[in-house]
Formats: C-alpha cells, sequence, structure tokens
C-alpha cells in the first residue's frame, strides 16, 4: 500500500512539476504577444465587424446593431474588397474535402440518431424486434456509439476543422485533394466498421469495437487529412499559430497514435486490457472530440461577433492543461475494479485537476461573450456554439465530481453516466459542430441557408430534446445507483425503478432526431441550391463605410 | 521568420507526443508491466473451446453493454450481499482476451452466474424468454439463439428447450442452435468461486 502511494505521490509531483516546465516552455517568446495572436483571425482592421453568414441578411445587420451598442473596441473597422476576396479565395480553396467531410458528417448524423433511438426504445421493448440477430440491443448500441464517435462527430470535426485551417493560417489549402481521399477512405472505415458490429464481428471493447481491418481506414484517412493540413501549415503567412491551429494539429497527432496503441495485436488482454480501454476511451474523447470542439469555440464566437478571444494566453494555459490531466483520466471507469488502486487514485487526481482547463475556457467563452448576450437572438451560430460552450463547462465538472468515490459509488454502472457522456459528446460537441456548420456551409457552396425557420426549428427540437433526455436519465441513473447500493432491496428493483426514466429518455431523443431530420433536410435543400440565394451579393460584403465608430466614441 | 515559425510548431508535436507517451506509460505501459506475470489461480481452468466459441456469442450480441463481470469490494458496494462473489482479482481474468469486465449494470454483474444459477435449461429457457423466468426483466429475448419447430417430439441431437407453459405456440418445440448452447456452455464456466491469496489482490 506504501509503495502504491508513494509511486502515486512521486507521479503527481512529477506531473505538476513537468507541466510547469511545459508551459514554460511553450510560453517562452509567445505571452506578451498575446493580445497580437488572439488577433491573427481578423484582417488587420477588421476588429469589430460581425460575420454571420447563418441568418438571412438583416439579422448580420442587427447582429453588428448589437455589436455597435455594446462592443467597445474603439476601432474604426474595416474589410475591403480586396482583403473579402482574397478571404472567399482562402475558403473555396478547402471546398472540396469540407463538402465531402460535412455531408458524411450529416449522413451519419441521421444513421446514428435512428441507432441511438431504436436502442432507447428497446431498453422498456425488450420484446421488439427481437427476430433479427442484428437488431439486438447488444449491436445497435455499440453501431450507435461508434456512428455518432467515427462517423458524425468525426466528419464533423475533420470537416469543419479543414474549413478553418486556411483562414486561420490565411494560406490556400494544400493538398485539398489528399485530404478528400483522407475523408473517402475514414467513410470506408466507419461503414465497414458499423457493418462489423452489426453482423457480430464486434472486436468487444467499448468505443474499440471496430475489427482492426475498419481501423486502418481510418487511421490512413486520418492522417491523410494530417497530410494535408500539415503542408498547409508549412505554406503559413501569419506569424502568430491561432490557438485552434493548437487543438486541430495536436489532435491529429494524438488519434493515429491511440488508434495505433489500441490496436497493437497480441499486446492486451485480461486487466492490463481494460486499464487500456479506458485510457483510449476517455482519450478519444478528451483528445480527439475536445481539441475539435474547442478549436471551433475558439474561432466562431470571436469570429462571430468581431472581437478577439478574452485572453489569448489563457486559451493557452488551457490547452496544454487540457492535453496533460485530460490524458491520465481514463482510469477512472475502472473504480472498485481488479485493477491496482494507484492507477484509479491517479486518475481520480487528474480528474479533478482537470478544474484548471476548463475554467480557463470557461472564463474565456465567457468574458469574451460578456455584455453581448443580446447577440445570441441575430445568429444561429452564436445559439448553438455558445450553448455547447456552456455545456461543455458543465459536462466537464460533473466529470471532475462523477470521478470521486463518493459520487462515484452510486453513479457507476448505471444510467447517470450514459447521460454525463451525452452532455459532453452531444449537449457540448455535437451543437458547436452544429452551430459551425451553419456558419460554414453558406460560405462553401456561396448559397444561404434556405430557410431560418428550420435553423430555428433545429435548434429547439434538439436543446428541447436533449434537456429532457438529460434530466430524466440523470434522475433515473441516480436512483437506480442507490437501489443498487441498498442490498436490502432486490436487484430488480433497480431495474424497475428506471423504467419512466427510459421512457422519458426515449422521447427526448425522438425529439432529438427529429431536429436531426430538419438539419438533414435543410442541409439537402442547401445541397441542391433550393431557396433563393437572396442577398448573395452581400455574403461577403466588404465594408465600405467604417463601423463601430460610435462604439469607439462612447467607450 | 521562418526559422521562428518552425519551432513553434516542432514544439507543439513535441509536447503533444511528450504528454500522450506520459499518459500511455502511466494508463497502459505500467499496469501491462506489473500484472503480465501474474499466474492464473489454481482454480482456474483455460475455457474450453465450446466455451471460447460462447464468449465469441456473448461479445457478437453485446452483453457486455448490460453486465459487468466485477464484483468489487464490500466497502464499494454490497456485491458480495446479492450472491455475485468475492471480489475478483487480476488473476481471474488471466485467461481473457478481449476482457469484458463491463461498464454497466443494466443487469446484474455475471463473474459468477454459474454459482447462482447452475442450470443449463434455466440460462437457455432465460435466453429465449427472460419474462417467462423473471417479471418486469427488460433484457431482450434472444429468439435467434434457437428455432421453433413443428411438433413436440424431440428429434436425435436435438436440445429442446423446457420452457414454463405457454411461452412457447402450442404444438411446436424451441430447440437451441449451436450457438445458443455453446453460450450457454459459456455463462457455464463463469465461476470465480475458488479461494484466492491476499498476494493476489490487486494494489
Amino acid at each position: 500500500m506504501t509503495i502504491g502511494v508513494g509511486l502515486l505521490l512521486a507521479t503527481f509531483l512529477l506531473s505538476v512539476a513537468s507541466l510547469g516546465l511545459f508551459l514554460w516552455s511553450m510560453s517562452r517568446g509567445l505571452f506578451g504577444r498575446g493580445e497580437a495572436a488572439g488577433r491573427v483571425i481578423f484582417e488587420p482592421r477588421e476588429v469589430g465587424l460581425v460575420e454571420e453568414p447563418a441568418g438571412p441578411v438583416g439579422d448580420e445587420d442587427a447582429l453588428q446593431g448589437v455589436m455597435n451598442r455594446t462592443g467597445h473596441t474603439g476601432e474604426f473597422s474595416v474589410l475591403t474588397p480586396d482583403q473579402a476576396s482574397e478571404r472567399a479565395r482562402l475558403d473555396a480553396s478547402s471546398r472540396m474535402p469540407v463538402l465531402a467531410a460535412l455531408t458524411s458528417a450529416v449522413i451519419w448524423l441521421v444513421l446514428a440518431s435512428a441507432f441511438g433511438l431504436l436502442a432507447s426504445l428497446k431498453l422498456h421493448l425488450p420484446d421488439w424486434l427481437v427476430e433479427h440477430p442484428w437488431l439486438t440491443f447488444g449491436r445497435i448500441r455499440p453501431a450507435h456509439l461508434n456512428a455518432v464517435g467515427y462517423g458524425w462527430c468525426s466528419f464533423a470535426g475533420l470537416g469543419v476543422s479543414l474549413w478553418m485551417y486556411p483562414r486561420l493560417l490565411k494560406t490556400p489549402l494544400v493538398g485539398g485533394r489528399i485530404a478528400t481521399a483522407g475523408i473517402a477512405l475514414w467513410f470506408v472505415g466507419v461503414s465497414a466498421g458499423t457493418w462489423a458490429v452489426l453482423t457480430g464481428h464486434s472486436a468487444g471493447l467499448e468505443w474499440l469495437e471496430f475489427p482492426w481491418q475498419a481501423d486502418v481506414p481510418l487511421f490512413l484517412g486520418g492522417t491523410l487529412v494530417g497530410v494535408s493540413l500539415l503542408l498547409t501549415l508549412q505554406r503559413r503567412t501569419v506569424p502568430h499559430l491561432y490557438v485552434s491551429v493548437w487543438y486541430i494539429s495536436a489532435g491529429l497527432v494524438w488519434l493515429p497514435i491511440l488508434l495505433a496503441v489500441a490496436k497493437w495485436p497480441g499486446l492486451h488482454r485480461g486487466v492490463p486490457q481494460a486499464a487500456m480501454n479506458w485510457w483510449y476511451g476517455h482519450n478519444v474523447l478528451g483528445l480527439w472530440f475536445t481539441p475539435l470542439g474547442l478549436a471551433a469555440i475558439y474561432y466562431f464566437i470571436p469570429k462571430t461577433i468581431g472581437k478577439p478571444i478574452h485572453s489569448y494566453n489563457l486559451s493557452l494555459i488551457g490547452f496544454w492543461t487540457l492535453a496533460f490531466f485530460y490524458s491520465q483520466v481514463g482510469g477512472h471507469h475502472l473504480i472498485g475494479g481488479p485493477v491496482p488502486s494507484w492507477l484509479v487514485t491517479l486518475s481520480i487526481v487528474q480528474s479533478v485537476m482537470m478544474v484548471i482547463p476548463v475554467v480557463a475556457v470557461g472564463i474565456n467563452q465567457h468574458r469574451t461573450m460578456w455584455g453581448h448576450f443580446a447577440a445570441l437572438r441575430h445568429s444561429p451560430t452564436l445559439r448553438f456554439v455558445v450553448t455547447g460552450g456552456m455545456l461543455y463547462t458543465l459536462a466537464s465538472v460533473q466529470g471532475s465530481l462523477q470521478s470521486l468515490r463518493v459520487v462515484n459509488a452510486t453513479t457507476h454502472f448505471t444510467h447517470f453516466t450514459v447521460a454525463h457522456a451525452h452532455l459532453g459528446l452531444y449537449g457540448f460537441f455535437s451543437l458547436v459542430m452544429f452551430g459551425a456548420m451553419y456558419f460554414v456551409m453558406p460560405r462553401v457552396l456561396d448559397w444561404e441557408w434556405p430557410s431560418a425557420r428550420m435553423i430555428s426549428l433545429h435548434f429547439w427540437l434538439v436543446t428541447g430534446g436533449f434537456a429532457i433526455y438529460f434530466t430524466g436519465l440523470s434522475i433515473g441513473g441516480w436512483l437506480q445507483g442507490l437501489a443498487m447500493l441498498d442490498a436490502s432491496r432486490p436487484f430488480m428493483d433497480s431495474v424497475r425503478i428506471t423504467i419512466p426514466y427510459l421512457v422519458s429518455r426515449s422521447v427526448g431523443g425522438a425529439l432529438m432526431t427529429l431536429g436531426h431530420l430538419v438539419f438533414a433536410l435543410h442541409f439537402a435543400l442547401m445541397l441542391g441550391r433550393r431557396g433563393d440565394r437572396r442577398g448573395a451579393a452581400l455574403l461577403r460584403r466588404p465594408s465600405p463605410e467604417p463601423v463601430g465608430v460610435a462604439a469607439g466614441a462612447t467607450a | 521568420m521562418s526559422g521562428e515559425r518552425e519551432v513553434s510548431v516542432f514544439r507543439l508535436w513535441l509536447g503533444a507526443v511528450a504528454i500522450i507517451a506520459l499518459a500511455t506509460t502511466l494508463l497502459v505501459v505500467l499496469p501491462t508491466l506489473s500484472l503480465r506475470d501474474v499466474p492464473p489461480p489454481d482454480g482456474l481452468a483455460p475455457y474450453t473451446a465450446d466455451q471460447l466459441r460462447g464468449r465469441q456469442v456473448y461479445i457478437a450480441n453485446g452483453c457486455v453493454y448490460c453486465h459487468s463481470q466485477q464484483p468489487r469490494d464490500p466497502s464499494v458496494g454490497p456485491d458480495q450481499q446479492r450472491g455475485w462473489g468475492r471480489p475478483s482479482v487480476p488473476g481471474d481474468y488471466h485467461y481473457d482476451e478481449p476482457h469484458l469486465l463491463g461498464t454497466m449494470r443494466t443487469g446484474p454483474d455475471l463473474l459468477n452466474i454459474a454459482v447462482r444459477q447452475p442450470s443449463r435449461d434455466w440460462h437457455l429457457g432465460h435466453l429465449y424468454q427472460p419474462r417467462a423466468y423473471l417479471p418486469g426483466s427488460i433484457m431482450p429475448a434472444y429468439p435467434f439463439l434457437f428455432e421453433r419447430r413443428r411438433g413436440t417430439t424431440p428429434q436425435p441431437g436435438e436440445v429442446v428447450v423446457a420452457l414454463p407453459p405457454g411461452v412457447a405456440p402450442a404444438g411446436t418445440r424451441v430447440v437451441a442452435t449451436p450457438d445458443a448452447l455453446a453460450l450457454v456452455d459459456y455463462l457455464l464456466s463463469l465461476d470465480r468461486s475458488y479461494p484466492v491469496t491476499r498476494a493476489e489482490t490487486p494494489r
């Protein structure tokens, strides 16, 4: 036991010391220039100008009005026609791979929703659709998870990242065809893997159900996208790497490493394999989805409202602490299990330390938006991204608490964990991606979204549905945990008590699915260039007249 | 300018790789090194070919998404009082690849299900229709692991499932497929009730 404690203490001190060293070395020469780095997503005199292609033109004007009233930039804001057409050139450079990725994302969103709703219904209708093996709960559920993770979320994250890269580096995307080939390979991988799960060829580990044959195309596809981004990175014309570039670049390094270690043949078995399983399971969230989601938040909030991020330096601290602490939290999935206790304790400690990066992101985001919340009314992008950002904070704080033994005792093995997982991957990541896609697609297609109403409907269906989903399942999971802990109650009590909440989860999930169908239909209409191209000339309007003067005068 | 630029990207990647290397060392390499040479407990036999086939059926149909295989210490939960067995130790999983520890208990822990339910007939019938045995159960029925045949007389080589009356339509018999038999073989191998020494418990 003392060896364990000593080892733990040593690891902890070592990690804190090396983290300090990291922050020091990474920030050398970076701090102090933070303000300039934060402005790299704007043209020299653009700060103060909003950009919101998602809504009708009137909305963008209203948004600018809100920012003129509330934004204290004190600057003349101008986007010259030259700058506007250069940006159009950058946007055009990534069109093909972005379109491929985002279309794939929508396809997998619909598939994943169908699997998810089906799995949810089956939990309270256990004799429904039982004749076919591929429809059994134990196959539909992992098909849902993988379709969400490697389908919808990965495609959306890759597509939005590919689109942001040229803008972040002020360089046309290099190797667009390589990236498109990568997206195609990824599609092959996720299709083959989901097929394998449904036909009973699962590899058996949660988050790693795909047989290795399906992971190879994923690995290669991700690498190809990474190659394109690396080539673009080398040609960049900006002096500063914006924090979103950090997140995306690191994520694209981390994912292949995770996959390669996890799938290395003959390496893992028994209890160590369980440790590896949750090292992977949590890192794919923390080092793949979270970086891509945060990269989008750090770009789209400042860009939409025309105001640089509150503190660039804070965002860098957030980046390194996230990477450092998040990568070691996986063991908290094995609390009470037959694993060395130092492993679990280490993960609990790092889970609690996660408060640091989360607070860094939360403060930064909140201080950027502070005073401008009226802007949410006029920007679909902001509505989704800001809501997603808030749920990120909530999900992370909840995750830290849930790792504590006293809380975990109740929530472990229950639906509470499932609700938490959805708060992260849906409440945070998916909402952010919806918002980003509403911004990106008009730029990609040079076309406005056909219907502002459908965007609104999408928003309220998915947020309302998710509120029902999350609240019900969290309560049900907690009651399930209490029933299981009480030895005087039969196990069946813990099953019966969840039924009404499982039903409410299906109701919430059905609303979410409906929202996704609205979104998918809207996306298809957009692809088919339905609606009119009204205001197209204004889509990238240069601003000959300086705006924001009033704000400057009153600041 | 380019010189400084390259350093900064290089530092980013170096940092990213170093961080994941540290995490991998702590969460994957060290547990593997410390547990790799743990011998199997004396009471644990390797799985037979049939049991391994059944284990594949268990994996293919995702039993792990509702059933854990890790009874915990009494200080963590009343697993032992529920009859799920003593706290498991790493050696109990010596022959497990892939591991099936699980993260959900929508249904009960199964590491010692053979101790609680040693009857093959019970398992076969319960897989065919769980609610015929446990009213209120939300476990899916698995009719695709069985064949319904006309007539009630067993033919040679058939394992006919003994079901409570009214579960199968009158005048038919429910025959277990080889997959169902293998799965039950595996479930009946889930017995980790042999004693383990203190040295075998994880630290």
